[in-house]
């Protein structure tokens, strides 16, 4: 085993804490180590462990990078009122979905690794895996135009205050991933709420297509091969405006019909029809616009079980509980959305499938897993329909049950302990 | 248009073929890896019915009218290297035995020795006992001369060894036997003491030899072991259902209330166990399910629970045959069934020995279990590394299964309450990319592998860890493998704390090492659970 060799002779010293550590995690992904159970206790170890875990996870986001990379581009056309078919000029959408995607995608991991490695040289122990989950979750909650620098503050303010403030992986209250967009939302609330931010590659000032030379240097390569190309300065669709169906939905509701016309004239179906909320061509957060991408990932991870089936389930069950009281109250115009339609609008999905379930900040008992994903349902809900500030409430009502999380539990360890306490009086008598 | 629309279904269905043919092969190549039959395992379901499974018929030994508690929880690790019970067991003299006082919990390290070295002891003559308890005695588990007592650090006494006689066993006899039926209690207990039989009534909480003082709530047995590879104890009570009939009897007589005769629903029991029933005192309760349901603190959990304040007793099939012996033939007769398993052996198989026989002749065909290799480390100035020849282990000989036992040496001693030897394959290699597609097969419940959707694919286990040591992460996999109302996560987490009366109401008296053993065997994070449980439960003895 020749490789083996070769890397076992590259060892850094243990004294050069960072390099060892930082060796120690890129080999122990190229090969299992070759350590042993102890000689009491278990002396077969199941296969599993948490790099596979993690991964699993990273798996079954993958359609979600696909489908958000494309959707991108197509917001892109969109806007400028070009190609707006969505397999026109496909090698464009593409090609400006990875020039957005990739450097958002490379700060996320190389900024969160590189604390992570730093950390865990520092305290003596190997690297966690923790954080590829995060670093992948992150580009797919954040809008296409998030500028890197704002990217990298706040993932350098949620790693360290959010995780290794409280000890590292397995210890942080709440969802890393989730802390760093709500960081970005409140630190720079204009540049990154409202209209503006979901269309990447726009001049918003004088209305034209802005590209950089990362896009433009594909333009000799396409015209080789008599493709269209980038152009540079395009002027964008006249009143053009990104608002995402969370917007409209806030404004008018579901759908305002005009009396005499009959024409829908207002609310979120006069722009966006449900099968486009649906399929993904909306604008939004960059992984949560396609919902059977989400979807086909969150069976994977109910199938392989690396998820929990409660926390998913009870989610779904408080958004409908609260979906269908706002229906039979209808006392604003939100209220009017059809219950079942909320769960292909926003990042409902996305944060039913990939946040309600990270393991380490939700309930821990499959009790306490009931009553967390339903609260999430029913606050998320709150939050979207019934406030003026915010589109969205899942990060928000994830947060809040992260931290309520631990009560949860306590209420139902508590339980146990007074059945086990009951029954030891009894005995007594 | 319905022409390219044709062309284009006609491809897609010869790749979705593609696929189903090419998955069919790879999982017919991994089942031939792991030693099974190919033909069981397909792609598509085999049958129509299989699609649903098939309703399992009451088995024919489940008398009419039983309950039969069903235990979901759990999971049963199919190992290669079964023995096959019908083949009996031959019994087997070693040329020496030794008993360590270490594998008693809470026993002093110094105890006192009765017979000075050089002695000739008889079996069942007293041989050492607890300075703290010295009521309860230990016998000699067979006759010869005590060649050494064997001492460790701080002069503790780690090992008494005796060198066996040549001829038949020499016993010592006990001419007034006790009839459990007219003596009292307060003899019976005596007799018991004296004669060495004790120390194999345990209690629970904290598995300790059971205090003589002190009346139980109940007194458990279980008559299967449900463990990976473990025995089947219908071979131990072969020949020796009288015996186990007396030792119930007396058991009975020292119980409190009851005797709780736990047995299997899965595989049929003896018919010396389904009768116990009838013995006064005795009660039978059936258990179907997978792994930890044969395990004596499992049963106990779920017919009369251990609670703060109180204790149950128990003992093993082989500790209610000894002392059925007792008190039938007045001798102390230590020799048990006991299993050699695991792929390693040419031939896994029964054997009786007598308690603390040696296992150089034990394991005489068992291959050699180390051998010599090329490891890269220091050179003497230790500046560059260089590979050296050095003796690596391949096999791993386990005294207990592989879930609780403990690794022990080719020259040692089987320990004072086993009754499985395990020898599995030492996992000492590094395997590449082995965490995301492992190349040999390992035991799992993840349905990450394709083992997960398999459950009776039959592995050979090595001893790799599978994985680093990392925090808690996962959630609910502990009490996926453990049929009791416990929050094992949340009892970990107590003791990690030191959080002495949390842990008495979360029900850790109710744990011993065994029940949480498939809890550390899944755990994603490779915790030390049962070094942990342990040290919680050292805490809360001496608290």
């Amino acid at each position: 085993m020749a490789l083996i060799d070769f890397w076992k002779k590259i060892e850094p010293k243990k004294e050069n804490k960072f390099a060892h550590a930082t060796y120690d995690a890129f080999f122990t992904f190229l090969f299992k180590p070759n350590t042993t159970t102890l000689g009491k206790g278990v002396h077969i170890r199941d296969a599993m462990d948490l790099k596979r875990t993690m991964i699993m996870v990273v798996i079954a986001m993958q359609l979600c990078f696909v489908a958000g990379t494309i959707n991108i581009g197509y917001q892109h056309f969109i806007a400028l009122g070009t190609h707006s078919s969505f397999a026109e000029a496909f090698h464009l959408k593409v090609i400006f979905g990875l020039v957005q995607m990739l450097p958002i995608f490379v700060v996320s991991m190389a900024v969160g690794l590189g604390i992570e490695f730093y950390f865990a040289a520092k305290r003596g122990h190997a690297v966690e895996e923790g954080y590829l989950v995060t670093g992948a979750l992150i580009p797919l909650i954040m809008p296409p135009d998030v500028p890197l620098w704002m990217l990298t503050l706040s993932i350098v303010f949620a790693v360290i205050l959010g995780k290794e403030a409280f000890g590292g992986t397995g210890m942080n209250v709440v969802n890393i991933a989730l802390l760093s967009r709500v960081f970005i939302f409140f630190a720079y609330p204009t540049e990154i709420s409202g209209d503006t931010p979901w269309i990447a590659g726009l001049d918003l000032e004088n209305k034209v297509a802005d590209y950089s030379w990362a896009h433009l240097m594909f333009n000799p390569l396409f015209e080789a091969v008599g493709w269209t190309t980038f152009e540079q300065g395009q002027p964008m669709v006249a009143n053009f405006s990104g608002a995402t169906p969370l917007a409209l939905g806030y404004q008018a509701g579901w759908s305002v019909t005009d009396p005499a016309t009959g024409e829908i004239t207002g609310g979120i179906l006069s722009k966006y029809s449900a099968a486009q909320m649906w399929w993904g061509g909306i604008p939004g957060s960059i992984g949560e616009t396609c919902k059977p991408a989400i979807i086909i990932g969150g069976l994977m991870l109910l199938y392989t079980r690396v998820a929990s089936w409660r926390v998913m389930l009870s989610f779904a069950l408080g958004v409908a509980f609260m979906g269908l009281l706002f229906n039979a109250w209808q006392v604003t115009t939100y209220m009017n959305v059809p219950w079942y339609q909320h769960f292909g609008m926003g990042g409902l999905l996305f944060a039913l499938v990939f946040m309600a379930t990270d393991p380490v900040t939700a309930a821990q008992t499959n009790r306490g897993k009931w009553y967390y994903g339903f609260f999430i349902g029913v606050f998320g809900m709150m939050i979207r329909v019934m406030n003026p500030a915010y589109a969205e409430g899942w990060m928000l009502a994830i947060l809040i049950m992260n931290v309520f999380a631990p009560l949860v539990d306590h209420f139902v360890i508590e339980g146990n302990i007074s059945k086990r306490m009951k029954r030891a009086k009894q005995y007594a008598k | 248009m319905t022409w390219g629309l044709m062309i284009v279904l006609v491809l897609l269905v010869l790749f979705i073929f593609a696929l189903l043919t090419l998955g069919e092969g790879l999982l017919k190549v991994a089942a031939s890896q792991n030693g099974v039959e190919a033909g069981d395992y397909s792609v598509l379901p085999n049958s129509f019915s299989s699609l649903f499974g098939r309703a399992k018929n009451k088995p024919k030994y489940l008398p009419e009218g039983v309950e039969v508690k069903h235990l979901k929880r759990g999971f049963d690790i199919n190992l290669a290297g079964a023995a096959d019970s019908k083949a009996g067991a031959h019994s087997l003299r070693v040329s020496n035995y030794s008993i360590k006082p270490t594998d008693i919990i809470g026993m002093s390290p110094i105890p006192k020795v009765l017979f000075e070295v050089g002695a000739q002891i008889k079996a069942g003559s007293p041989l050492f006992f607890d300075k703290k308890r010295p009521e309860i005695i230990y016998a000699a588990p067979i006759s010869g001369e005590l060649i050494e007592v064997r001492r460790g650090e701080n002069r503790l006494i780690s090992e008494l060894i005796i060198l066996a006689d040549q001829g038949d066993v020499q016993y010592h006899k006990y001419a007034e036997l006790p009839n459990p039926s007219t003596a009292t209690r307060e003899e019976i207990v005596n007799f018991l003491l004296g004669s060495g039989a004790w120390p194999f009534i345990r209690q629970r909480p904290f598995d300790l030899v059971a205090d003589p003082t002190d009346t139980p709530k109940a007194i458990f047995v279980t008559t299967f072991d449900s463990a990976p590879l473990a025995p089947n104890l219908n071979l131990a009570v072969e020949g020796k259902e009288a015996a186990f009939r007396k030792g119930l009897e007396v058991l009975a007589k020292l119980s409190g209330s009851k005797v709780h005769l736990g047995l299997s629903a899965r595989t049929e029991p003896a018919a010396a166990y389904i009768n116990a029933g009838t013995v006064e005192g005795v009660e039978t309760h059936w258990f179907d399910g997978p792994h930890p349901a044969g395990n004596v603190g499992i049963q106990i959990h779920h017919i009369d629970p251990v609670l703060p304040g109180s204790t149950v007793w128990y003992t093993d099939v082989h500790g209610v045959i000894l002392i059925g012996t007792l008190f039938n033939e007045g001798i102390f007769d230590s020799e048990r069934v006991v299993v050699l398993s695991g792929a390693e052996f040419s031939k896994p198989r029964y054997v009786k020995v007598h308690q603390g026989a040696n296992l150089e002749q034990v394991l005489s065909d068992l291959p050699a279990d180390f051998k010599e290799e090329l490891v890269w480390t220091k050179d003497a100035e230790s500046v560059k590394k260089v590979q050296k020849p050095t003796q690596v282990r391949t096999i791993r000989i386990i005294s207990g299964d592989v879930l609780t036992g403990s690794q022990v040496e080719r020259n040692s001693n089987l320990k004072f309450y086993d009754d499985q030897i395990t020898a599995v394959r030492e996992g000492n290699y590094y395997e590449i990319l082995g965490w995301l597609v492992p190349q040999t097969g390992h035991p799992t419940l993840s349905r990450t592998f394709v083992g997960g959707f398999y459950n009776d694919l039959e592995y050979t286990a090595d001893t790799n860890s599978n994985g680093e040591k990392r925090a808690f992460v996962m959630t609910g996999e502990y009490e996926s493998v453990l049929p009791m109302d416990i929050y094992p996560q949340h009892v970990f987490r107590a003791i990690m704390c030191n959080d002495i009366e949390k842990l008495e109401g979360l029900g850790l008296l109710e744990l011993s090492e065994e029940d949480v053993a498939l809890c550390e065997f899944v755990c994603t994070s490779k915790q030390p659970l049962q070094k942990m449980l342990r040290e919680g439960l050292d805490l809360l003895r001496n608290s």
